[in-house]
């Protein structure tokens, strides 16, 4: 058995060693440190501490046969037979690992009718899709769903599966991970592998401040869930190659205990809050009709228009889309402020923004403090010109 | 009817503010302060009003150090009727795998149950996995990303699933878990007057030894299938740029960042 173990006599500074815990796992119990249950077996206090301080005493390891696990396969995720993106770049990342081993890329999708859908898949890059389709994965229930999925791995048996961390994928991925008794790694930002098939997952923890490196040794397979927009997706290829395989559901259950009443097309939410785009008009925009220039641009990201206080006060805009500590704070992956100063108002109502990107003629303007790509220049001349470029881009 | 819940809490750091020291490499966090998920005050809540509702009592269950006693009397505060607290040294060094596994087992001393709430995720976390990991171990139905309850019945509740583009309305038979969404409901304020009627109230320690399953193998670090290998910063996101040149170059670089940016 693994554990952590305490050698009190290599410790000068009790106090000191304590603190080298995070999780205040360390206690001092009558004068000798000893490990609580908060332990997150992160061994900070192993490398931080004196040498020999603290150890992990390897126990017994069960080993399992890793060259019997062959294959990075990517579920398919959609609603109703509807692809969702981020599949397609799980293709291309699982493609990039697999090459580096000499592995296939396998597909798994689940649902009904879907045959012709998953032929379009074929052009990015797999090497099988193997395909459950049913009535009864018409809408997605997770225990039919993970019956599949258990089949899946059972006759395939994939070293490593990548789930887009989509409502959907965080849901399924842990439920089959547990039938498996195996690793999940949700929102991993960075995937690599080792020649020995060990993936290497690397994601934000403890709230995104810290990034920690995961790895699952010793259990197959290796699941890990990604968000969308993370990786990269290749180019669609005109020629598709690979093929579909349609399985045989004698093992699969199909009864289930959830019973899909309806689904309905959820009413597209405008709030700025919740945008993972925002085009930000301020006082550099002249006259209400040029704001039609700001939204086509925020149209053409998928994002939403939001303002400034003075363009409320002059009753361009609703209260609603007002940056700043008097209006929303918003927190999206991509903020453009066109013509924005940048008070410190505003400021506080969006700096914590992924990317801030402020256009404004001003090069002393307290915007370009926090922007971090800051471009000094006149936006009536570089969004039309911004604007064209990504309508060129669309249209090829 | 008389509904039978169990609410799964947790008690994380209070500030999310974690960094790395650059000279020691040691986590430094602000003072050791902690608090309940804020998520599952939402579970709570739920819980709560289903049992104004429909009768039946309200158990919460939680995994920790003895310190997360404080989150169960904050749970006694709000109204629940009983608490259990998952704790052993050998529970120490647990994934998500290992964690809902303990849970599985700590739910079945906890006697009949309808409905198992979650919270959507945990703020130190973020996994949103030890719900659905639970569900599987309990073998029962699960469904995440609650927004809203629909209806009760004898034999089902039927609820309101958040999908990316869509809602999906499910009936879903007891016993079974559900991981709700934050607004729900908006949560109580644990009550002053309750907080000292349960000062003394009893919360049920549960280790390892009072579990079915003695498999060491299933708990803690040994029963943990990922292994953290090494903690860091991130990259600083303080770069910053500034560019000046010829509106016809600076459009054309906006749009070269945006598109390696995947904006576009």
């Amino acid at each position: 058995m693994a554990k952590l173990v305490i050698n009190n006599e290599k410790i000068c500074d009790k106090e000191a060693f304590i603190k080298i815990c995070p999780f205040g796992a360390l206690e001092i119990k009558d004068g000798t440190v000893d490990v609580n249950d908060a332990c997150k077996m992160c061994r900070l206090c192993v490398r931080k501490g004196p040498e020999g301080a603290a150890e992990v005493i390897e126990g017994q390891v069960k080993t399992i046969d890793k060259s019997a696990w062959k294959g990075i396969a990517v579920y398919v995720d959609h609603e109703d037979g509807e692809i969702h993106p981020v599949t397609l770049e799980l293709i291309g990342k699982a493609r990039e690992l697999a090459d580096k081993i000499n592995h296939p890329v396998y597909c798994i999708f689940v649902g009904a009718g879907i045959g012709d859908k998953a032929r379009e898949l074929l052009h990015y890059g797999v090497d099988n899709i193997y395909i459950y389709d049913h009535e009864a994965f018409k809408h997605f229930r997770i225990d039919v769903y993970t019956s599949a999925f258990e089949d899946f791995i059972k006759n395939i048996m994939p070293t490593a599966i990548l789930v887009g961390a989509t409502n959907v994928g965080r849901q399924l991925a842990p439920r089959v991970a547990a039938r498996f008794r195996t690793g999940l790694t949700a929102d991993c930002t960075v995937l690599d592998i080792r020649d020995n098939t060990d993936l290497v997952q690397i994601r934000p923890a403890f709230g995104g401040n810290i990034m920690a490196e995961i790895h699952t040794p010793n259990a197959r397979p290796q699941l890990a869930t990604v968000r969308y927009k993370v990786m990269n997706a290749p180019e669609r290829n005109s020629k598709a190659r690979g093929k579909v395989t349609v399985c045989d559901l004698s093992n699969v259950v199909l009864e289930s205990d959830i019973d899909v009443i309806d689904n309905v097309e959820k009413a597209r939410e405008k709030f700025i809050e919740n945008a993972d785009v925002l085009v930000v008009a301020g006082r550099g925009v002249k006259s209400q009709d040029d704001l039609n220039m700001i939204r086509e641009l925020a149209d053409l990201l998928g994002g939403e228009v939001a303002c400034t206080r003075p363009l409320i006060e002059l009753g361009w805009f609703d209260a609603k889309k007002q940056i700043g500590l008097s209006g929303r704070t918003v927190r999206p992956k991509l903020i453009i402020t066109c013509g924005v100063s940048g008070s410190v108002q505003f400021a506080a109502g969006m700096n914590n923004s992924e990317m801030i990107v402020a256009i404004n003629k001003d090069d002393k303007a307290p915007i370009f403090k926090i922007a971090h790509y800051g471009i000094v220049g006149d936006l009536y001349e570089i969004l039309p010109r911004l604007i064209a470029k990504i309508k060129a881009e669309k249209g090829a | 009817m008389n509904m039978n819940i169990i609410v799964c809490i947790k008690q994380v750091p209070g500030s999310n503010k974690v960094e790395v020291d650059p000279v020691t490499g040691v986590l430094k966090r602000d003072g050791i302060e902690s608090k309940m998920n804020p998520y599952d005050l939402y579970a709570l809540e739920t819980a709560l009003r289903l049992k104004e509702t429909y009768g039946g009592t309200v158990k919460v269950i939680s995994m920790g150090p003895p310190q997360a006693m404080q989150i169960i009397r904050e749970a006694y505060a709000m109204g629940a009727d009983e608490g259990i607290l998952l704790s052993d040294r050998k529970f120490a060094g647990a994934d998500v795998l290992a964690t809902s596994y303990t849970l599985s087992q700590g739910v079945r001393e906890a006697g009949e149950f309808d409905l198992i709430l979650c919270g959507k995720q945990t703020t130190d976390g973020d996994t949103a996995q030890v719900g659905p990991e639970m569900a599987e171990y309990l073998d029962i139905p699960s469904v995440s990303n609650v927004k809203r309850i629909v209806s009760v019945g004898e034999e089902a509740i039927t609820v309101e699933m958040d999908m990316t583009h869509t809602v999906e309305i499910a009936k879903v038979k007891f016993p079974c878990l559900l991981a709700v969404e934050k607004d729900i409901f908006m949560p109580r304020l644990p009550s002053y007057v309750k907080m000292r009627e349960t000062k003394d109230k009893e919360i049920k320690v549960i280790g390892f030894s009072n579990l079915k399953d003695q498999d060491e193998k299933k708990y803690g670090l040994n029963g943990s299938p990922t292994q953290v290998k090494r903690i860091f910063p991130p990259e600083s996101n303080s770069k910053r740029e500034l560019w000046s040149d010829s509106e016809e170059v600076l459009a054309d670089k906006l749009f070269k960042k945006l598109k390696e940016e995947k904006f576009i």
